[in-house]
């Protein structure tokens, strides 16, 4: 099979979804899912293709060409084509792999919609979102990049606002189009800059040019992409918009957003640093971006930890999981860019696949969770854990499911998560070889704080599992819950069987995304991670070893053993009896732990970071000791809402304020601007 | 691999399981032994932990009308990850046939997995008490690890490896500590005490809701299953001390299989278990029960201790044995 052609099929068959949403009956809605689901597959193999051939492939569009031969002076339009080289197969990998599973997931998931809301818009939009992501990683010019950037956003803003009777839901998308746009406004002075250093706006041209910045420019580069790509990362403290505007749209939505959107940022900052700049990367570069993913990794894991909602604790674990990518990009950077006489280009290629890693990983099971959290709340049309509990009897696929991608996230072998963040702890050991103080320092520290993160996360889902579907149901939506019907289940099981096969198969990822890794750092053919049989170690002799699927080997050898001592007399015999209720007649779902009550120490210890308020309003009678209503409010404060965005936009108001007053209204009055306004042009630009 | 390697492999594997898991108990009864003694009180004979374990293996088990199959592989999920660990830690020799599956990163989140478990059952019953228990537990851990990962750096740094075997190995068997290696090794001896609920951190032999952790989690446990269940905790206290012994103190371990050089190790072994069990025991008598939201300054202290190691190990011109 031609990778190319499959290609422009997979692009085309998102196109003609989109088209078909709109001439669908109700009763063929599902059509517009079945041309997402052909599309990913196409785009799945390839992407394979491209991935394991080695070869990379460029696809002209057509219309652009004939735009070019129209108005051949436009040198803007030169030249506007797709690139598939390694790193953006890797990504079309990703969207291609996530959009399958979700895509049948959606089928049975806009039931939830019929009759309420427009299928025709969601189907529409549902497809063009996998293709504008799938255009935006393989771009290989600006400007097309950043319409298809701009096209992602504003499909996605649509997305975020389909529930647009929910007025939470129109604020949270105001949100994230006020500062996406922001963020675009920052790629936008980024490429003008390229421009004007290179006279075109081809990646091309780009590469060109590279080693030629001077450090000013360069330095002004590397901002200006970490805060474009940084806001759509959701790195702290640019975050706020994505625990909004995740939860916010409809499940398949959200899985996609948090599963594979964010990561497009990932997708900009790696091509611009380790692709358009690579000569002239700086080694603090680095470790500005160690620092920033480090903090992201603990404020968005504590302020996931305090949430209550379901969707939204999985939108703060992805800003955590964004941090635990950077850490491995931010070490790349620090080991590539350090001035010494030893390179250290083979710690840089094994830091790369540890967060390419961690970023396919992130994709499934965040995209797993998230399904999970839309069935129980397609069953009970709650998000909220203090109504839930018990589930797991009601919807036991779902939480066998949720459990899987709970397992997976909290980095417990054998499972993806714990290949990936081993291969993190790895490289923060081995980068202690740079020899320089804040390195030597910074690197500790943080791989304590990845240690911290981590355990926080276990005591996340643990909550976010133990609360939702284990011990009683906290409120009469849980019994009328049913299991979620089959193409929902069958989709959350593809990727529960992905996590779970991503780490016992681990060897045989490496080495493709060591091809990718290398090709990064321009160096291909290094020996990075050594894969032996089933073995897997970083690049230094002896350094350690890990081989997941002998460690599942080893689990299921042991277990006979623990099963043998079952059988000892009476085996396997149980009897069913009530919890103890320290001689109480029963035990009701009221004196069972909350969520709120799980993360209290959390609260407690963490109190200086994560700010908690607690107000209690007491209604009293004539006397002060007869309480008739006690009330407790808890809330936490995000310091960054407090020290920075409540004042710039009570800044923004008040000076929108005061320009308002040249608004009056009178005819009269913009005549007269109109008029001004021509004598100063005519004055200033003769 | 030719014949002999081969079942000499297996051979010491079986024997590093069996030490491991028979030899948990005894280790638990010597801890109480030396608390009893210090209290004045004769104390339950040595033998006692394995008659309650047989004792209980005979018993049926009794499970909560609300939990669900998670309270029912909770038990196997901590027994077997709990005892796996003796494929890749150095008990007696340093040599391991399996020590390639894992090494101390992978220690640290296997550990991880039976706390997770036990945490998720701790919620399965939906009794308040597994619901505190489990929540403290989690909350305590987040401060452990990150200690128990920084005392493990300075430990992998300096000897190059990650691999527990290599680093008990090629740790310097000097008679005395590197300074790097004494704060790391204190840092590790209070992430022990706070990780096996020793009494700064938590209780084993009380069941009061105020102070109680892990016994909170597994209250609903019986039978057989609370046997796996404390057989577990019992081979958890072991690892520790055995941590403590052979990455800090490898005096004597054995790196060949000559039997003289295997017996040395072992008794080397033996000796050093006890003298840390009675250390142990000693700090629980003279020390009183930390209030919940104190024992995270105690577990500060210890990240503390092993950050000091890993500068002092800088500080004082130590370079990474890594082979890049």
């Amino acid at each position: 099979m031609d990778a190319h052609l499959l290609f422009i099929f997979s692009a085309v068959l998102y196109l003609a979804g989109a088209v078909s949403a709109l001439f669908g009956s109700p009763k063929t809605r599902w059509g517009a899912y079945l041309f997402a689901i052909a599309a990913s597959l196409t785009g799945l193999i390839s992407s394979l293709l491209v991935l394991l051939n080695n070869s990379p492939i460029t696809v002209h569009i057509p219309i652009l060409q004939s735009l070019k031969d129209l108005t051949p002076t436009l040198s803007l339009f030169s030249n506007m084509g797709l690139h598939v080289d390694a790193l953006s197969a890797f990504f079309v990998l990703l969207i291609s792999m996530l959009t399958l599973p979700v895509s049948i997931y959606a089928i049975g998931y806009v039931r939830e919609y019929e009759g309420k809301k427009s299928q025709e818009l969601l189907g529409v939009l549902y497809n063009l979102f996998p293709l504008s992501m799938l255009l935006v990683v393989t771009a290989n010019n600006a400007l097309l990049f950043l319409i298809c950037w701009e096209l992602m956003t504003l499909v996605t803003y649509f997305l975020v606002t389909f529930d647009h009777e929910n007025p939470e839901n129109v604020r949270a998308g105001s949100l994230y189009f006020i500062m996406a746009h922001v963020g675009t406004a920052f790629l936008i002075a980024l490429f003008v800059l390229f421009y004007q250093h290179s006279g075109s706006l081809d990646f091309d041209s780009f590469r060109q040019i590279a080693g030629s910045w001077s450090e000013l420019p360069k330095t002004l580069l590397f901002f200006f992409a970490l805060i474009g790509f940084g806001m759509k990362a959701g790195i702290v403290p640019l975050h706020i918009w994505l625990p909004e505007a995740h939860p916010a749209a409809p499940t398949p939505i959200s899985a996609l957003m948090s599963g594979v959107m964010i990561k497009t940022a990932i997708y900009g900052l790696l091509r611009i640093y380790f692709d358009l700049l690579r000569p002239d990367m700086e080694w603090w570069w680095g470790v500005v971006i160690l620092a920033l993913a480090t903090i992201s990794a603990v404020i968005g894991i504590l302020f996931a930890l305090i949430e209550r909602d379901l969707k939204r604790i999985l939108a703060y674990s992805s800003v955590e999981n964004i941090g635990i990518i950077l850490i491995g990009v931010g070490l790349a950077m620090i080991f590539y860019a350090y001035p010494s006489s030893v390179k250290f280009e083979t710690l840089a290629s094994f830091a790369l696949i540890a967060a390419l890693f961690h970023l396919a990983n992130h994709t499934v099971f965040k995209g797993l969770l998230f399904m999970g959290a839309g069935a129980v709340f397609q069953a009970t049309h709650t998000r909220n854990l203090e109504h839930l509990g018990g589930l797991i009897r009601w919807m036991p696929w779902t939480a066998a499911c949720f459990l899987v991608g709970a397992v997976a996230i909290s980095a417990l072998p054998p499972l993806n998560g714990f290949v990936s963040e081993w291969l993190i702890f790895q490289s923060l050991i081995l980068g202690l070889a740079v020899p320089d103080l804040v390195v030597k320092v910074a690197l500790p520290v943080c791989a304590a704080l990845l240690a911290l993160t981590g355990a926080l996360v276990a005591a996340c889902f643990v909550r976010a599992f133990g609360i939702t579907f284990l011990a009683r149901p906290r409120s009469d939506k849980v019994e009328q819950a049913r299991e979620v019907p089959l193409p929902m289940r069958f989709g959350m099981a593809v990727l529960a069987l992905l996590a779970l096969s991503m780490g016992l198969t681990a060897t045989a990822i490496v080495p493709v995304l060591s091809n990718i890794a290398s090709s990064l750092v321009n160096s291909p053919g290094i020996e990075t991670a050594l894969v032996n049989g089933t073995i897997l170690s970083p690049p230094a002799a002896n350094h350690g070893t890990v081989s997941p699927l002998g460690l599942a080997w080893a689990f299921l050898f042991l277990l006979p053993i623990g099963i043998w001592f079952m059988l000892i007399r009476s085996p396997f015999q149980r009897r069913i009896a009530p919890t103890w209720a320290c001689g109480l007649s029963t035990l009701s779902p009221q004196m069972e732990y909350t969520a709120t009550g799980f993360s209290k120490p959390i609260r407690m210890i963490f109190r200086s970071l994560i700010q908690p308020r607690k107000e209690i309003i007491e209604e009293t009678d004539e006397s002060s000791y007869v309480k008739r209503r006690v009330r407790v409010r808890l809330d936490v404060q995000s310091p960054f809402d407090r020290s920075f965005y409540s004042p710039v936009s009570a800044f923004i108001l008040k000076s929108s304020r005061s320009i308002r007053k040249i608004q009056s209204g009178s005819i009269n009055a913009y005549l007269a601007y109109i008029f001004l306004a021509l004598v100063v042009l005519l004055i200033f630009a003769r | 691999m030719n014949w002999t390697e081969l079942i000499t492999g297996l051979v010491m594997i079986l024997i590093q399981l069996a030490l491991f898991l028979l030899l948990a108990p005894l280790v638990t009864a010597w801890v109480r032994k030396v608390k009893a003694i210090m209290q004045n009180r004769q104390g339950p004979r040595m033998m006692q932990p394995y008659s309650d374990l047989w004792k209980l293996l005979r018993k049926e088990v009794i499970q909560p009308a609300t939990a669900s199959w998670i309270f029912t592989i909770t038990p196997y999920v901590v027994f077997v990850t709990t005892l796996s660990v003796a494929l890749i830690v150095p008990i007696f020799t340093t040599i391991l046939p399996l020590g390639f599956i894992g090494d101390v990163i992978a220690l640290v989140y296997i550990l991880a997995t039976a706390r997770f478990f036990t945490a998720l059952a701790g919620l399965d019953a939906g009794s308040p008490f597994g619901g505190l228990g489990s929540s403290r537990e989690m909350s305590l851990a987040s401060i452990i690890e990150p200690a128990m990962m920084l005392a493990i750096f300075t430990a992998a740094v300096t000897a190059g490896s990650t691999n527990l075997g290599t680093i008990a190995a090629q740790a310097d068997v000097g008679l005395l500590l590197t300074p790097a290696h004494l704060f790391a090794f204190l840092g590790l001896f209070i992430v022990a005490m706070a990780e096996t609920g020793r009494i700064p951190v938590d209780n084993p032999a009380t069941h009061l809701e105020l102070t109680m952790i892990h016994e909170a989690m597994i209250l609903e446990y019986s039978g057989k299953y609370l046997a796996l269940m404390e057989w577990a905790s019992s081979m958890k206290l072991l690892l520790f001390l055995t941590l403590l012994a052979n990455v800090f103190l490898p005096w004597g371990i054995s790196n060949d299989l000559s039997l003289v050089s295997l017996g040395v190790g072992a008794v080397g072994y033996g000796l050093k278990i006890f003298a840390l069990a009675t250390v142990m025991a000693v700090i629980e008598c003279s020390t009183a029960k930390l209030r919940l939201f104190r024992v995270p300054d105690l577990l500060a202290a210890s990240f503390v201790l092993s950050l000091i190691a890993l500068i002092l190990f800088y500080l004082l011109g130590g370079e990474s044995h890594a082979v890049l």
